[in-house]
């Protein structure tokens, strides 16, 4: 397929993805930042902003400016809105090739983006219908698109990009001096009753960060999240079946997931950041390489060519 | 004040009854100062989206009741109730005296009786009581609990004085509407929140588990722990999901359940699963065929010979229904003083006991100005209040006392204090009660900070009940000091930041990747 599909549909899977990541982040953190006293208020929604990759443009910066930031800024991919409609601008230019449920699931998600009370009560119910329309979205993915190389481009986008959200998602519990509980991470995720299914009495910081970071079963914890795109990738190249890996993203991919998956530690609360941290680099490694590969093969050659 | 508390004094005045939120002359008491602030800044329109939004949330998680076979959204006010740290901490020790009372007595009853040996309650008390079950007598139940959870309902009279209004110590329920109701209004006027510390209600599933658990029978390690439902039908029923959800056990109906040789299994799908512990929604008539209501589907037979021979924990044991009989409840206070030495913190409302004769006269010479209820009634049912009753009503409840007067009391008719409570377009006095819950682990009476706070919407009305057209208020206990942190979870030692690399040193492709950016430059 053509390259420029190709890596419009990766990037429908990532935005998607992310709008998805931002609203259950935003609306887990909205509730304690109105707990706050002002001026603290303003320090955690800048490390807030920080944490989501993204930096205050004015001095002035408080609770309404961090939800336009996160939820309601269009010209930029670090809010819901913008990622939204970069998604329905990739749907657009890939028109032909996504389903047309798809597309109007998108499209109809912009137009009503607009329609929403911008304060505080409006934003919750806002993130509610972000999870809802996103919800959807990957629903008309999964069930009306062939699941060929397309598709396989947006569930690699879907699955790195999830795995990035979580590990943001575990970062912005620090940003809060008293913390963030576990129980809103685990809400924050999704997680909650599935965790406590599994954990039942036994209930601690650690197991929760266990579960987000490396639970096997657990469709957005990173490791789960890892291997999704791991697969998709094997999918997309099966030409390496034997030994090592000429493939860029999958290395990248498999030795953060194996890292992960197979680490044994004591301290796991200590080590959270660094995780964190390099589960974030390794997803925008593994985004870089594949669009390298897949996405940008006039660059590739040349160097290609340099070598030889 | 904004135009929605226009004319509030004047109705709450007509009421006569305490206002929680203003003292006379409408100032808001020191506890709702925030809060007054709070509502001043919203508009009508902020309040009814709000309301709405609210309203909507409850009924897209399915926090209902079950009223007529129909699935209602449980109505959840605006405006919360506030209780000030001072006032909690005498409830609080009040509740669990009270709860360890009634727990010593319900040993003693299903013991040696000696509370009638002593000659503190007569004998026919108990042996009368619909709920003494003669099937359980005469063992103490694994753990050594009976009383696990209860909720203990209290009102404010006229003078702004709590009383005790009635023990539920059977299946108390509503405990669900207290989680459910904190998170909506976090959501719905997240304003009052700030910079007030208002004890959090989250960690009542865990200390829930936590108590069960530790009542399990003895020699179990790992115990397992079930919630018992009657099914989907049952009016409950969203709070018996929503409990096991939190705890994160298995919610079981009887047909999931079997006894053999006094333990109690569960049908999995990896063969059968011993269970330890039971959290029993389900009245006691209905949950042993071999002991009860032999026609009942809901129980499992064998459950209680299985819990005599302690071969699994039931909560609430079995028979606790005696300790709540409203006739039994009007000896509570001597219980305390019989049991624990010490004097009631909390007092009873006024009962009169229909079976003492000068008592009985009184009552039905002033039947028109009293409340009259059923002893052994929950939920509000059979209770008939004088002063809005028709003649004819008043006539045949005046034979139903003459034929069984054991089966009533009486009590002054109380005005309930009263909450502002949005209606239609403007704030107005409604009548509340609050029913805090209590877990007994054997050591300790642990009490949910705050507690259901009923409200009856219609204007006047004193009946709380949501099958009634009652309604909730979400209830705030104000931290003793404002240092207290929101959340309870102690904060991990991260924030040192010590940075111990665990990960491999980023490998050569990285060195690549330089290459190659260089390389493209």
């Amino acid at each position: 397929m053509l390259s420029r599909i190709a890596e419009s549909l990766f990037w429908i899977g990532r935005y998607v993805e992310r709008a998805d990541g931002t609203a259950r982040i935003l609306d887990v953190h909205l509730e304690r930042l109105n707990h706050l006293p002002p001026e603290e208020q303003r320090s955690v929604a800048q490390e807030l902003l920080g944490v989501m990759g993204s930096r205050p443009e004015k001095d002035e910066f408080g609770l309404s400016e961090l939800l336009h930031a996160l939820a309601y800024d269009r010209s930029h991919a670090t809010s819901i809105a913008g990622s939204l409609g970069a998604a329905r601008e990739n749907a657009r230019r890939a028109r032909e090739t996504v389903s047309s449920s798809l597309w109007e699931c998108l499209n109809t998600t912009f137009y009503g983006l607009s329609q929403h009370r911008k304060d505080v009560v409006g934003t919750y119910r806002f993130c509610n219908w972000v999870l809802e329309r996103t919800a959807m979205a990957r629903g008309h993915a999964d069930t009306t698109m062939s699941h060929d190389e397309g598709w396989q481009f947006m569930v690699l986008g879907r699955s790195l990009e999830r795995a990035d959200m979580t590990a943001r998602m575990l970062s912005t519990r620090e940003v809060h001096t008293a913390g963030m509980s576990w129980v809103n991470m685990l809400r924050c995720a999704g997680a909650y009753e599935s965790f406590l299914r599994t954990r039942r009495a036994a209930f601690d910081d650690r197991h929760a960060a266990e579960f987000l970071l490396m639970d096997r079963l657990f469709p957005r914890s990173i490791v789960y999240a890892l291997r999704d795109a791991d697969k998709a990738l094997e999918k997309l190249d099966p030409s390496d079946q034997r030994v090592g890996f000429i493939n860029d993203a999958r290395r990248i991919v498999g030795q953060a997931r194996t890292f992960l998956e197979f680490h044994r530690t004591d301290d796991l609360m200590v080590e959270l950041p660094e995780h964190m941290e390099r589960v974030q680099k390794a997803v925008a490694q593994a985004s870089d390489a594949i669009s390298r590969k897949y996405f940008n093969r006039a660059d590739e050659q040349a160097w290609v060519g340099e070598v030889s | 004040m904004s135009d929605l508390f226009e004319d509030y004094s004047i109705a709450a005045e007509r009421t006569g009854a305490y206002d929680e939120m203003f003292a006379p002359g409408q100032a808001a008491r020191p506890s709702y100062r925030q809060l007054a602030g709070a509502l001043d800044g919203l508009s009508l329109a902020d309040v009814s989206a709000r309301a709405d939004s609210m309203a909507r949330t409850f009924l897209d998680r399915g926090v209902t009741f079950d009223y007529a076979g129909e699935e209602r959204p449980f109505p959840l006010d605006i405006v919360p109730r506030v209780i000030p740290a001072g006032e909690w901490t005498v409830l609080e020790r009040g509740v669990a005296q009270r709860v360890q009372a009634l727990e010593a007595f319900l040993n003693d009853v299903y013991g040696k009786m000696a509370v009638v040996s002593d000659g503190v309650i007569p004998r026919r008390l108990v042996t009368t009581s619909q709920h003494f079950h003669r099937q359980v007598h005469g063992f103490e139940p694994a753990g050594g609990v009976r009383v696990h959870i209860s909720g203990i309902d209290v009102v404010r009279d006229a003078v702004g004085t709590f009383r005790v209004l009635e023990d539920n110590v059977r299946v108390p329920s509503g405990v669900s509407y207290v989680l459910e109701n904190r998170r909506a209004m976090a959501k719905g006027l997240p304003e009052a929140f700030s910079q007030q510390p208002i004890r959090p209600v989250e960690e009542y599933p865990r200390r829930l588990l936590s108590a069960l658990r530790k009542t399990a029978p003895a020699g179990v390690d790992d115990p397992t722990v079930v919630v018992l439902t009657p099914g989907v039908f049952n009016s409950a029923y969203f709070e018996h999901t929503l409990l096991a959800g939190l705890m994160g056990v298995e919610l079981v109906e009887g047909r999931d359940l079997i006894c053999r040789g006094n333990r109690v299994y569960m049908r999995t799908t990896a063969g059968e699963q011993r269970v330890d512990v039971i959290y029993k929604r389900i009245d006691d008539d209905f949950l042993d065929p071999l002991q009860f209501r032999s026609d009942s589907m809901l129980g499992c037979p064998g459950l209680v010979n299985a819990a005599r021979a302690g071969g699994v924990t039931i909560a609430n044991a079995v028979g606790n229904g005696v300790a709540d009989d409203k006739l039994v409840y009007s000896y509570v206070p001597d219980l305390i003083r019989y049991y624990l030495g010490e004097e009631p913190i909390i007092a009873n409302v006024d009962t009169y006991r229909l079976e003492e004769d000068a008592a009985r006269e009184e009552v039905l010479d002033r039947l028109d100005e009293l409340v009259v209820k059923p002893v052994d009634g929950s939920g509000g049912k059979g209770l008939v209040i004088g002063p809005d009753a028709t003649r004819e009503e008043l006539e045949t409840l005046r034979s139903r006392v003459l034929t069984d007067p054991r089966g009533w009391i009486a009590q002054p008719v109380l005005q309930l204090s009263t909450v502002p409570t949005l209606s239609g377009d403007k704030f107005g006095p409604r009548h509340v009660d609050l029913r805090p819950f209590a877990i007994n682990d054997g050591d300790d009476v642990w009490v949910l900070p705050g507690g259901l706070t009923r409200v009856a919407l219609k204007e006047g009305s004193l009946i709380v009940n949501s099958s009634q057209g009652g309604g909730s208020k979400d209830t705030w206990v104000l931290a003793e000091s404002p240092d207290v942190p929101i959340e309870a979870e102690p904060r991990h030692s991260i924030s040192i930041r010590e940075r111990t690399s665990v990960w491999p040193v980023e490998s050569s492709w990285r060195d690549r990747d330089r290459q190659a950016e260089q390389q493209q430059q």
